[in-house]
């Protein structure tokens, strides 16, 4: 009871430190996975056509995927120095795998009929890319960043280790002083608070994307 | 309208699956090509909207050679229709119809039109356009699908075996439909199949292919009646051949003139006499017209005796009809393939005139295997 107190009073107190950290540690993942995209979602499309290079591809992401989270942020620091840019490239570095991986099976995973009847119906390469194989794949895709969006927020909590801040900043600050459970609960708190609200949010938005009769559904409850 | 000249494709590791086929397809003509799978038809399909390359000869399109076209414009120029239909998931029915006048940058109000004017040409109700393919069954999915290749009004389509993949009775159906499509419009089609049935009934013309060549290319009756070798003709089947004795051709000529039938207000008890009477276990059902309403059978009458009183309150109206002038082949095939035991003849107006059952069959059967014999002195 004594820690919920002192909980209270932590958040009542420093409501403002942690509302930024939160925003801090939350505009770290976010970079991250949204760099990472940038360059997994046409690596996972390249891959996805010529699939010989997948297993070159998912053998190097795997191997990165392998480095513990501290060690990977300790090389990179000795690279990049102290801060949060380090740890959005060692997010960025994180978050290639589940992206491209899901890319790839998105896209694979389409129909070949339809890839045909596209072709033969006369669209372009990239036509049938927007057309057809992303709005098909995009549900999978989605669901690729969201795994890298949730492992995301659990690493940049470790990032704090190199002075980046966030949410970790408040954990590592509690097992500092003596008696820091309410601190280090007012920083994992929200760090989890983060990852369950992101995957739900991400789960929404990939239900809606899903292909389909989405549409036609809404009018029927509507209509009902 | 459509050449091919000495075309042959080769496979990467010398597999030959074309070999110098030449063919001159007219305009308005219904091509099906058939044979065995493995035996090209499919290759020369695709060769045509280059889907695959030709390793050798040429194709010319209205005098064009297709090789000098850009490929992604020469599909658009032609219509394509695929066994697994292909309708996009994502998109709706209006957006699926109109795909190719959108990769033709027609605008919005016109692709809208043209959408619903062409499901208007198959009678499908114009709410369907806001569906999605996966509410539609399989058979209204391949109708859109034939839609979608008309679209842009293209003066050549090909067909991969677009009706191979749905239920006999549907496939029959969308058959006839599109064929009085196909008529009406004046569209050059390039079909392939392998259900000689199909191609006897669509095609003005059938090629028969085997192992990447052409064996024999003619109309219906013609490979019916002179099949080039024992290939062809056991490909046909010894009972097509049997089918297409001249002599006989439409079904009145061979149905019962007869058929049992009871008015539609009459009473159950009377239906159940006449039965008895005849010794049959279903009625047609007819009104004072004698237009052709449904039929009972012994079965409906059981269930219903109790509540009902009347014939026209438990008669199925959904019956499989034949129209008396219809060739005799054709409704054999039907009788035999959608296990049928009879099937109602009617006039043009619908008025019932009589009867084919599968005891018919075996009379035509016994005719033809017999029937010739005893002619000959």
């Amino acid at each position: 009871m004594d820690t919920l107190i002192e909980l209270w009073n932590y958040y009542a107190q420093n409501y403002s430190y942690v509302w930024e950290e939160f925003y801090k540690h939350f505009l770290m993942s976010a970079y991250g996975v949204l760099f990472a995209a940038i360059i997994a979602i046409p690596v996972g499309i390249f891959i996805a056509r010529h699939a010989h290079l997948s297993k070159w591809v998912f053998s190097f992401t795997n191997i990165i995927q392998t480095i513990p989270a501290l060690a990977m942020l300790a090389v990179l620091m000795l690279v990049m120095g102290l801060g949060p840019n380090t740890v959005i490239a060692a997010l960025f570095l994180y978050s290639l795998l589940p992206i491209i991986r899901n890319t790839y099976t998105g896209i694979r995973n389409v129909d070949q009929a339809l890839i045909e009847s596209g072709r033969g119906m006369g669209m372009t390469k990239f036509q049938l890319l927007r057309m057809v194989e992303l709005p098909l794949a995009l549900s999978v895709i989605m669901a690729g960043l969201r795994t890298a969006l949730v492992i995301g927020i659990s690493i940049a909590t470790i990032g704090a280790f190199i002075g980046s801040g966030g949410l970790g900043a408040i954990i590592i600050r509690g097992t500092n002083v003596t008696d820091g459970t309410a601190i280090i609960l007012a920083g994992a708190i929200p760090t989890a608070l983060m990852a369950v609200v992101a995957d739900l949010g991400m789960g929404w938005l990939e239900k809606r994307l899903m292909p389909g009769r989405k549409k036609s559904n809404n009018e029927q409850s509507n209509a009902i | 309208m459509l050449k091919i000249k000495n075309v042959s494709k080769v496979y990467e590791g010398g597999k030959k699956a074309v070999n110098n086929i030449n063919l001159h397809i007219k305009k308005g003509e219904f091509i099906a090509f058939i044979g065995p799978s493995g035996c090209g038809k499919t290759t020369t399909m695709k060769l045509i909207n280059r889907l695959i390359e030709t390793t050798e000869g040429d194709i010319y399109i209205e005098g064009e050679n297709i090789r000098d076209k850009n490929v992604v414009e020469l599909r658009r120029s032609i219509g394509y229709v695929i066994q697994q239909i292909g309708l996009f998931p994502h998109m709706t029915i209006a957006e699926n119809i109109a795909l190719v006048p959108k990769l033709l940058n027609w605008p919005l109000e016109k692709r809208r039109k043209r959408a619903e004017e062409l499901l208007k040409l198959v009678n499908m109700d114009p709410s369907y356009l806001e569906r999605y393919p996966d509410e539609l069954s399989g058979g209204q999915q391949q109708r859109i699908g034939v839609l979608r290749a008309l679209a842009a009004d293209p003066p050549l389509i090909l067909m991969d075996e677009p009706f191979g993949a749905l239920d006999p009775i549907t496939r029959d159906g969308l058959q006839d439909e599109f064929k009085n499509l196909q008529q009406s419009l004046g569209k050059t089609i390039v079909f392939v199949t392998h259900d000689m049935d199909e191609a006897i009934k669509l095609a003005d013309r059938i090629v028969i292919m085997r192992a990447g060549e052409i064996v024999q290319v003619g109309s219906p009756d013609d490979i019916l009646r002179e099949p080039a070798n024992d290939f062809v003709e056991e490909f046909l089947g010894k009972h097509r051949i049997m089918e297409s004795r001249p002599n006989l051709q439409t079904v009145k000529q061979i149905m019962n003139k007869n058929p049992v039938s009871i008015t539609e207000d009459e009473s159950l008890s009377q239906a159940i006499k006449m039965m008895r009477d005849k010794k049959v276990d279903s009625l047609l059902v007819v009104d004072n017209d004698n237009i052709l309403k449904g039929f009972i059978d012994i079965e409906m009458i059981e269930e219903n005796r109790k509540k009902q009183s009347s014939v026209y309150q438990i008669m199925e109206t959904n019956l499989y009809t034949v129209e008396q002038n219809t060739l005799l082949r054709d409704t054999v095939r039907k009788i035999l393939r959608n296990g049928m035991r009879y099937v109602p003849i009617v006039d043009e107006e619908k008025h019932l005139t009589g009867i084919v059952t599968r005891a018919s069959l075996a009379n035509i059967v016994y005719d033809s295997i017999w029937g010739d014999q005893e002619l000959i002195p």
